[in-house]
């Protein structure tokens, strides 16, 4: 083990910029998931004819399959049908296409556990269903989803390391190229993107205990 | 090319199909076995025991997978016993998953109300007497659900197997696509092979989740 | 109930879906095919445009390794790529655009250049790629650029000292996509093959005990020696091996600049000094 070697200036900055890149992919594609995927959940809880079983379909799809499939399908299948994006676009697209698909389920599972009797309640109070569900049903039904949604960013923050499969030059695909320079370089690497990625995840889980808190 | 990919290639589908099959049914046994020691440490009134389980789940549900599964690949090369892509990546997945099946299974045991556990031990039950025979086989029912949704990302996750050449479903898709050149069709035909083994485990778990919902 | 009948309906529907996507997808590939076939016969016309299109946007896109030493290698340090390659690509962007540093490098593997050409995110695929027939079915290649041969690392004092000693219970380890998965295979039927995804991950599961030798061209084992001298290259080269560089197929004009290039380095000595630069001895003649 050589940690002064392979904790060398060139290195750290090496590996900083990777965790740079893992923080943007993931906080990109947390927004897009969270926004694409409550939309999606929405609709299925809505039960709108045809879109909802179209959702439904999608959503069932991506969930029973692997990211890393997904990933790679994205980067290197889809241009082949003349879908074609850059290497990070790329990255994201896919990690959002499948966490979307995640966090929908788990709106739609918030949402059918508000109380059916509110429901009846405020429509009979003469507020108009859209009325109900913006006022009524999403807010509480965002309170049981907050513990969920946050332990699914932290799954997504964990999942960029996936895209090291195509070169994506995050934390993970960085770690590698420094361990390979020299063998003892290696376990020193391991241990520090593993507390990296500990510290970030953890605050996370932390900020929302204290959200599920505030909110209960 | 089309359906000559899946009928050319079929040995290797099957190969691979059986390699996630295997990783993902002996990571589920060990990751079950692992997860519900941790879920004792986790509820013990002992408190070093207690410290550690909490530690473990923290500590592994915040790094990637594939971070588990390197430390396991590379870490013991270092100290001169070398596992193969196959043990390393299965064992990763058991720990990996152990922490989430550790939590489910706390759940799940935290949810048998407390009034039980008095009654069987002030009716001259024990300690061990009463979890046996009184709280984990009501727990177990609830955890079921959860237990069937960590199998389906089990199968799903064993996918980074191909990371470190562990003769996995993706693995030999690698192989097959860059023989064909056909990316989307290999990748395609993988993802049914997939399919085949989330969507009914998905809709096993629903009607178990459904059942429990009517009784209680 | 109904919710469970249409799930299950759903998955059968989900399953089927997925095949006529596969279809779909043939259509796509065959209409590709034939379009490009059809470019081909159509003759320059169309072939000037692959050099209008580079000189337009002012930038060559090129498919370089990021892991191989020697060839194509990022230095963490510096952030810079660095190899024969690197060289070669330098070279032929000031060629045709008369800038050398009017270059983009992209990283790519064995198994990632020829989707990356073909989807093209890359003018042209600079990464130790030998030139095979098959090959030749998905990309046209320039004339040979390096001529390497096939061969063997192993750790100090492996009891494996060249292909004669390679047998069925040999663990071999290579590079997902790259002729020398197809070649030991062929050298040595029944043996068993791990592949990764770049030679660099390979070379890690070498040193952390994983198989007994690692196998591709000897230009690349002898990088990955020099980054280590724990380990050796042994025996002699059992295939020829020679590079090439890749272009989307039908794009005639960029071979015969990149082929002009070529001749202009040879002539000028250029190509030489690059090659000695590199692998520290001439070029054998």
């Amino acid at each position: 083990m050589d940690f002064a070697g392979a904790f060398s200036a060139a290195n750290l900055g090496f590996l900083m910029d990777g965790f740079y890149l893992t923080l943007i992919v993931a906080f990109v594609s947390i927004i897009l998931s969270f926004v694409i995927g409550v939309i999606v959940g929405v609709i299925r809880y809505a039960e709108v004819p045809v879109l909802s079983p179209v959702m439904f379909f999608l959503v069932e799809l991506i969930r029973n399959l692997p990211l890393l499939l997904i990933i790679f399908f994205v980067r290197f299948a889809l241009p082949e049908v003349g879908i074609k994006m850059g290497l990070t676009t790329a990255a994201i697209a896919a990690l959002t296409i499948f966490e979307a698909a995640m966090i929908a389920e788990i709106v739609r599972g918030g949402l059918t556990a508000v109380d059916k009797g509110q429901i009846e309640a405020a429509r009979s109070s003469g507020l108009s269903s859209f009325q109900t569900l913006w006022h009524i049903v999403l807010p509480q039904g965002l309170r049981h989803m907050v513990p969920p949604l946050v332990s699914q960013f932290i799954s997504l923050l964990k999942d960029t390391s996936l895209a090291t499969i195509v070169a994506l030059p995050e934390l993970m695909h960085n770690a590698k190229i420094v361990m390979g320079q020299k063998e003892s370089f290696t376990i020193p690497v391991l241990l520090l993107i593993a507390v990296l990625y500990f510290a970030v995840n953890y605050l996370l889980s932390v900020v929302s205990r204290r959200l599920e808190h505030k909110t209960a | 090319m089309d359906f000559s990919i899946l009928t050319d290639y079929f040995g290797l589908y099957l190969e691979g199909f059986w390699g996630t099959i295997l990783s993902s049914v002996l990571a589920l046994i060990g990751s079950f076995l692992l997860g519900s020691v941790i879920a004792v440490f986790r509820i013990t009134t002992v408190k070093g025991l207690r410290w550690f389980g909490t530690g473990y789940v923290e500590f592994v549900r915040n790094i990637p997978l594939l971070l588990v599964v390197y430390i396991f690949y590379y870490g013991p090369s270092a100290l001169g016993f070398p596992l193969d892509g196959f043990k390393a990546g299965t064992i990763g997945l058991a720990v990996y998953t152990s922490a989430f099946i550790a939590e489910a299974i706390r759940a799940g045991i935290m949810a048998v109300p407390k009034g039980q556990m008095e009654a069987a031990r002030s009716s001259g039950l024990s300690y061990i007497q009463t979890m046996m025979h009184v709280i984990l086989p009501q727990a177990i029912k609830l955890v079921i659900p959860p237990l069937g949704n960590q199998f389906i990302n089990l199968i799903k996750n064993s996918s980074v197997l191909t990371i470190v050449a562990g003769m996995d479903l993706m693995y030999f898709a690698d192989s097959i696509s860059t023989e064909t050149y056909r990316t989307f069709d290999t990748y395609i035909f993988v993802a049914v092979f997939y399919l085949v083994l989330t969507l009914p485990l998905s809709y096993g778990v629903r009607v178990w989740e459904r059942r429990l919902q009517r009784k209680y | 109930m109904n919710k469970f009948k249409s799930f299950k309906w759903l998955s059968v529907l989900m399953v089927a879906a997925l095949f006529v996507i596969a279809g779909c997808g043939n259509n796509n590939n065959a209409g590709n095919n034939s379009a490009a076939s059809g470019g081909n016969a159509a003759g320059n016309a169309a072939d000037s445009a692959a050099i209008a299109k580079i000189k337009e946007r002012g930038k060559l896109l090129v498919g370089v390794k990021y892991d191989t030493r020697l060839f194509g290698l990022k230095d963490p340090a510096s952030g810079n790529v660095e190899g024969f390659d690197i060289d070669i690509s330098k070279a032929i962007a000031k060629h045709i655009l008369g800038d050398e540093n009017a270059i983009e490098l992209k990283e790519v593997t064995s198994k990632t250049r020829i989707p990356m050409l073909n989807n093209g995110e890359i003018d042209m695929v600079v990464a130790t790629m030998t030139i095979t027939e098959e090959r030749k079915k998905e990309v046209d290649f320039s004339d040979v650029y390096f001529q390497a041969g096939q061969s063997l690392l192993v750790k100090k004092g492996s009891p494996i000292t060249g292909l004669e000693s390679v047998t069925k219970d040999t663990k071999i380890l290579g590079s997902k996509g790259a002729t020398s998965i197809k070649n030991i295979k062929e050298k040595v039927p029944g043996v068993t093959v791990l592949e990764f995804d770049n030679y660099q991950d390979a070379f890690a599961a070498l040193k952390a005990g994983q198989g007994d030798a690692l196998t591709t061209d000897d230009a690349i084992l002898y990088g990955m020696a020099s980054q280590d001298d724990g380990y050796e290259v042994v025996g002699k080269p059992f295939t020829d091996e020679p590079y090439g560089i890749a272009v989307q197929k039908g794009n005639t004009d960029v071979v015969k600049a990149i082929n002009d290039t070529l001749a202009e380095l040879k002539a000028n000595g250029e190509y030489d000094a690059i090659y000695t630069k590199w692998i520290g001895k001439a070029p054998a003649k």
